[in-house]
């Protein structure tokens, strides 16, 4: 839903969504304003905001460096300790955990992507019967609360007598991402010019010859975008995954599991890498956006 | 918003008709998987949920049967979990959209002339996505827990009394609810507000509207699909959430959810009959709320 798709485009910062590059934006010639109480409240309310939404990830990213024996949730005193043994605790069990989930995530993610592009493709470029049928079997696994989607595959692997394993788990994940990657690859189908394809054809290239040298290559931000969104909801999955993972352990079920008796500090070393890795990955590709369309409004 | 998008793509004029197989072969692969994993699921959860227990068997054994029996037991075993997640989850969108509604104007609106800004700003918005949900929840446990700093210094100052608790109330679900989706509820009205037309704003104030009025009468209206499909966002999988609700997470005994009980029948006490029942209920009554919701709020094209 559009929610994901704007994470999507942001993730990817390549999608651009049609809006915000073709100078479609309706802006009108601003007006002096008056100074006043007015224009420091709003963004005083969105330091604010962003330091709320913010607090989370930080405990998690000092508790990284927490000198802790067994649970990390007084603070013991400063140390490098965790971040470079961290597969040393529990035999290894969150690293196990961790490695799991990219496993899956990576998997269900090439699948979901295929899938879910060729469907993108299909429902903008041809017209077929039967179109809002399967415009509601993609919206209802996004309207469906992940609990029901969960205990309803469970409740079919057990009917068929299907052993819970890592497969159940990428089955599992291809199917909730499917509708997201529908939504994220279509918006960029969607902005396609039909003309390029043409000129295509119209210098004799094959159908095949025009898909992959024509549209696969304009498709790709949309694709890229969507195949992030779909790794980052594989990665990130507990109540789909808990429903059908049997005894297998992926990091989000590692973290739920160990909770009662206390998460150790390597478990905040992975999670803190993780997202620098992604804040990295996510800032790097807007900054370079921004400099593209710089570069492009310059030459225009 | 991309409810609309499934269904406003008939407008796509460059379709030619002859090449309809490529596009079954397009589409087959990807429907048939949805077809096995998410419609067959449903059908075996209704299915299910009609069981009845096999005669002479073990724990976790049933049978298939038309036992409408286990939706009555359900209702009359878990009303108070039923009631209290439609409203935590209602009580989440609300603050969510409050919180997220200055929010998603000042990156949406006051921030246009400095697109770089607001794209990271956009970023932060979904930053929480990127360390996992059940640590950033158990993240807040801790900060807001009985012997933090936070709590107690609260105590201290007698804003909270002595023997008060915030961890496992109803509070602190819900506070948790919120806090995990308001990226759901920021970037589609984030995406709404971007595309406000200030024209029409001036032209409120050149009436001689307050900006109350005009916040009211124009700003508001024109989000409108910010505002449904974030709260739609964020309203489903509140309801559905068992984690924050958790005992082990920010919840307690008497804040238990109906995805809780799903969880605890399904996994823990093997009664697969009681929580398909209850899956089947939650997500008929989503599906009620939801349609009622968009038709009343005006935006039927969202489906």
């Amino acid at each position: 839903m559009s929610g994901e798709v704007q994470a999507a485009a942001v993730l990817g910062g390549l999608a651009e969504s049609e809006q915000t590059e073709s100078g479609r934006r309706p802006t009108g010639p601003v007006r002096p304003r008056r100074v006043g109480l007015g224009s420091w409240l709003l963004p005083a309310y969105t330091v604010i905001a962003f330091v709320f939404l913010l607090i989370p990830i930080a405990y998690t990213f000092v508790f990284s460096f927490n000198d802790s024996v067994k649970s990390n949730i007084a603070w013991r005193g400063f140390t490098f300790d965790k971040w470079l043994n961290v597969c040393n605790v529990e035999g290894g069990a969150v690293c196990e955990a961790f490695a799991n989930s990219v496993i899956i995530g990576v998997v269900s993610t090439i699948i979901a992507t295929t899938l879910g592009t060729m469907i993108a493709i299909a429902l903008v470029r041809y017209r077929f019967r039967a179109r809002s049928v399967i415009s509601l079997l993609l919206f209802l696994p996004m309207a469906t609360p992940e609990v029901v989607l969960g205990a309803g595959l469970a409740a079919q692997f057990l009917a068929v007598g299907v052993p819970k394993d890592m497969t159940t788990i990428i089955l599992a994940h291809t199917m909730f991402c499917i509708s997201f990657v529908v939504v994220t690859v279509k918006a960029r189908v969607s902005s396609l010019d039909p003309a390029l394809e043409e000129a295509g054809r119209d210098l004799y290239g094959s159908p095949a010859q025009v898909f992959w040298r024509v549209t696969f290559p304009l498709l790709t931000p949309g694709i890229v975008a969507a195949a992030l969104l779909s790794f980052a909801l594989s990665f990130d999955d507990f109540i789909i995954t808990n429903f059908n993972s049997g005894s297998v352990s992926t990091f989000p079920k590692y973290v739920y599991i160990s909770a009662s008796r206390g998460i150790p500090a390597e478990a905040n070393v992975i999670a803190s890498a993780v997202f620098l890795f992604a804040l990295v990955l996510v800032i790097g590709a807007q900054v370079s956006r921004a400099a593209r369309v710089k570069r492009l409004a310059k030459l225009g | 918003m991309a409810f609309a998008a499934f269904a406003t793509a008939e407008a796509q004029p460059q379709a030619p008709r002859k090449t309809s197989r490529i596009a079954l072969l397009l589409l087959l692969p990807g429907i048939l998987y949805l077809v096995l994993f998410f419609l067959t699921p449903l059908i075996s959860l209704l299915l299910t949920s009609l069981q009845a227990p096999l005669e002479f068997g073990d724990i976790g054994q049933y049978q298939y049967a038309f036992n409408w029996q286990n939706y009555v037991d359900v209702m009359t075993a878990y009303w108070p979990h039923i009631l209290r997640s439609f409203g935590y989850a209602l009580a989440a969108t609300v603050f969510a959209l409050a919180f997220s509604y200055p929010l998603a104007y000042f990156i949406g609106v006051k921030a246009r002339r400095w697109p770089l800004l607001q794209s990271l700003m956009l970023v932060l918005v979904i930053a929480p996505f990127f360390i996992s949900f059940l640590l950033r929840t158990l993240a807040w446990k801790q900060i807001l827990s009985d012997e933090s700093f936070v709590i107690t210094s609260l105590k201290a100052l007698s804003l909270l009394g002595p023997d008060a608790h915030f961890t496992g109330t109803p509070f602190a679900v819900i506070f948790g609810l919120t806090y995990n989706f308001i990226p759901f509820m920021t970037l589609p009205l984030y995406t709404a507000l971007e595309r406000l037309d200030l024209r029409y704003l001036e032209a409120g104030s050149d009436l001689y509207a307050h900006p109350f009025t005009v916040f009211r009468k124009i700003t508001i209206p024109l989000s409108m699909p910010g505002i449904v499909a974030g709260t739609l966002l964020t309203f489903i999988p509140a309801a559905g959430d068992y984690v924050n609700a958790s005992r082990d997470f920010l919840g307690g005994p008497d804040t238990q959810m109906m995805g809780n009980v799903i969880e605890a029948n399904f996994l823990v006490l093997l009664n697969y009959p009681a929580a398909a029942a209850l899956s089947i209920i939650l997500m008929a009554a989503i599906l009620v709320l939801v349609g009622i919701y968009v038709k009343r709020s005006g935006t039927e094209d969202l489906l």
